[in-house]
């Protein structure tokens, strides 16, 4: 179990991490949702001791990082993939982590075959490697001290889409064995596929939290007319606020029933019509999103 | 799934000792090709110094003082290098975010650090002696006369020592820059350009000539090539030492006890 509290960060004047408080349960996935430079990976740094807190705390079990004997073996931590030293073959980075650990050489071999590389993919240096096979072979280095805890920093990043099916079944698999996994992604789809539970983070804040169940039902609708302008005007008429959400649809809080009588009673044809599912995290991490990126994303109504 | 039994953490395992991190760090001093062919370097290059001796000294002058000063000269750049890339590359390869979350306890891996870099430092000068005296036979019996052994073994460990006080200054700019092309660069002009600054101050000032064998790390360590220093000389080598070694040397240990590891 993961737990943090109350965790802030500051760099100068700027709080990297702001007051950030959650626990990640054995048995479950819990996914770390937010756009880059949201605090994620300064987090997951704190947790495994590389980097002081501000202030607050975060444990393992109720033990700090620093004081758990031989931590390799007691929970696996990947941070950065890239991280390794370009000339060394993947089989060597293995071995340098299993002597540290104490652990057979045995143990190397069993966790190159867990993640797929093969024998050859081994004896090659790192600078000939993907960003696939370095998240592989960092999945490896976790994994090889058979810890029950597992951090892992944007592990899907670089992965195709096989990749992450492959991943989801390694941490469903291990999670239902009762192990913890913490991963964090700024993808929601990454997240959505792996996770059971979620917590956002945006510019050092949790947004929101909970199940993936939770957090992807919301009440409302989607709505989509072949005149979006007449669908607006009906749903004002009728009483109903409603956003625009991409595709040139409405979102929209009342239920499908009240917005199909208000498109009928306004005689506006319907394209689409549907609970929004999931649209709620969508179009919050959208909004987390635009105020980080560099480029404005249009969306709306179209005229 | 919440349901799941809890995980505890066992304080009571044994934790990573410091002689399985010597080995460690011994093997990554081996294990990619650029390291690899730097310690390869050592013998290479006290081969070629060897080699060099036989053929351009005068044959009545050759004599294992010669060949010892020969090999043991590139040792002085070579040694510190060695120990700079064994505490940077965890920064500059970024490898120490593995390396500092498996042992946590920082301290222990720059001391295991240290203790790999004096290992290969002592061993790397063996061998470069022991190519020097092959060369020092070689060369004798090539000339059809007896080998010249003028060379005592209170100057060979006098000599090793100076090269691990090197090697230290190396590791100390390693620990304090974490960056190898600065500390490298941090080595150059601790080594070159200091003492030519301390020269000059010398010869333009009298009050810093008495001063000078006392803060010229530099200055005080040529006894150690010389015969051995004297019993004052022993203490102005340790007081110049403290400055430019050891205080250092703290600070940098200092600063990465409490660093951010990114």
């Amino acid at each position: 179990m993961i737990t943090v509290d109350r965790l802030t960060k500051t760099y100068g004047g700027y709080r990297a991490v702001d007051d950030v408080s959650f626990t990640c349960r054995p048995g479950s996935v819990t996914g770390f949702l937010g756009p880059n430079g949201a605090g994620k990976s300064t987090t997951m740094r704190i947790i495994a001791g590389l980097t002081p807190a501000t202030s607050g705390t975060a444990h393992i079990s109720g033990v700090a990082y620093q004081d758990i004997p031989n931590p390799g073996t007691q929970i696996g931590v990947l941070l950065d993939a890239s991280a390794q030293h370009a000339g060394r073959t993947g089989r060597e980075i293995l071995t340098l982590s299993a002597i540290t650990m104490g652990l057979p050489m045995s143990r190397v071999d069993e966790m190159l075959e867990l993640v797929s590389l093969t024998p050859s993919e081994s004896k090659r240096r790192v600078k000939n490697y993907s960003l696939g096979m370095r998240q592989r072979l960092g999945i490896a280095n976790a994994l090889l001290g058979d810890p029950r805890i597992l951090v892992l920093d944007e592990p899907a990043n670089g992965l195709d889409p096989a990749g992450i099916h492959w991943m989801r079944s390694l941490l469903r698999d291990y999670a239902n064995r009762g192990g913890t996994v913490m991963l964090s992604s700024h993808l929601l789809h990454e997240i959505e596929v792996i996770a059971d539970e979620i917590i956002v983070i945006g510019q050092g804040k949790i947004v929101a939290e909970g199940t993936k169940a939770e957090l992807l039902q919301t009440a409302g609708t989607f709505v989509k007319a072949s005149d979006p302008s007449a669908l607006a005007n009906a749903l004002t008429t009728a009483g109903l606020s409603a956003s625009p959400s991409g595709d040139g649809g409405l979102r929209t809080s009342a239920d499908p029933a009240t917005v199909g009588q208000a498109a009928a009673a306004a005689g506006v044809a319907l394209v689409e019509l549907r609970p929004a599912e999931g649209a709620g995290l969508e179009e919050m991490f959208l909004e987390l999103t635009a105020g980080t990126q560099r480029d404005t994303v249009t969306e709306g109504v179209k005229a | 799934m919440s349901t799941a039994a809890p995980i505890t953490i066992d304080t009571t395992r044994p934790g990573v000792p410091l002689s399985r991190l010597v080995k460690l760090e011994l093997r990554k001093m081996f294990d990619t090709r650029s390291g690899f062919w730097l310690m390869m370097s050592i013998a290479i290059v006290a081969l070629l110094a060897t080699i060099g001796c036989i053929l351009f000294v005068p044959d009545d002058e050759l004599e294992f003082a010669i060949f010892g000063s020969a090999v043991g000269f590139p040792m002085a750049l070579l040694l510190p290098v060695i120990a700079i890339l064994s505490v940077t590359s965890e920064w500059s390869q970024r490898t120490g975010l593995i390396t500092f979350t498996l042992v946590p306890h920082r301290a222990s891996v720059i001391a295991s650090k240290a203790i790999a870099a004096v290992i290969v430092g002592v061993a790397g000068m063996l061998i470069a002696f022991a190519i020097g005296a092959l060369g020092n036979i070689l060369g004798a019996a090539i000339n059809g006369v007896d080998a010249v052994w003028d060379f005592t073994f209170v100057d060979l460990l006098l000599i090793i020592f100076a090269n691990v006080l090197g090697l230290l200054i190396g590791f100390m700019l390693g620990v304090l820059i974490r960056n190898t092309p600065g500390a490298i660069v941090g080595y150059v002009v601790y080594s070159f350009l200091l003492p030519t600054i301390f020269g000059i101050l010398a010869s333009l000032q009298d009050w810093f000539k008495d001063l000078q064998p006392w803060v010229d790390f530099g200055y005080s360590q040529t006894p150690l090539f010389d015969g051995g220093p004297s019993g004052e000389e022993w203490a102005q080598l340790g007081v110049s030492g403290l400055i430019w070694l050891v205080i250092p040397l703290a600070i940098g240990i200092w600063s990465v006890l409490r660093s951010e590891v990114k």
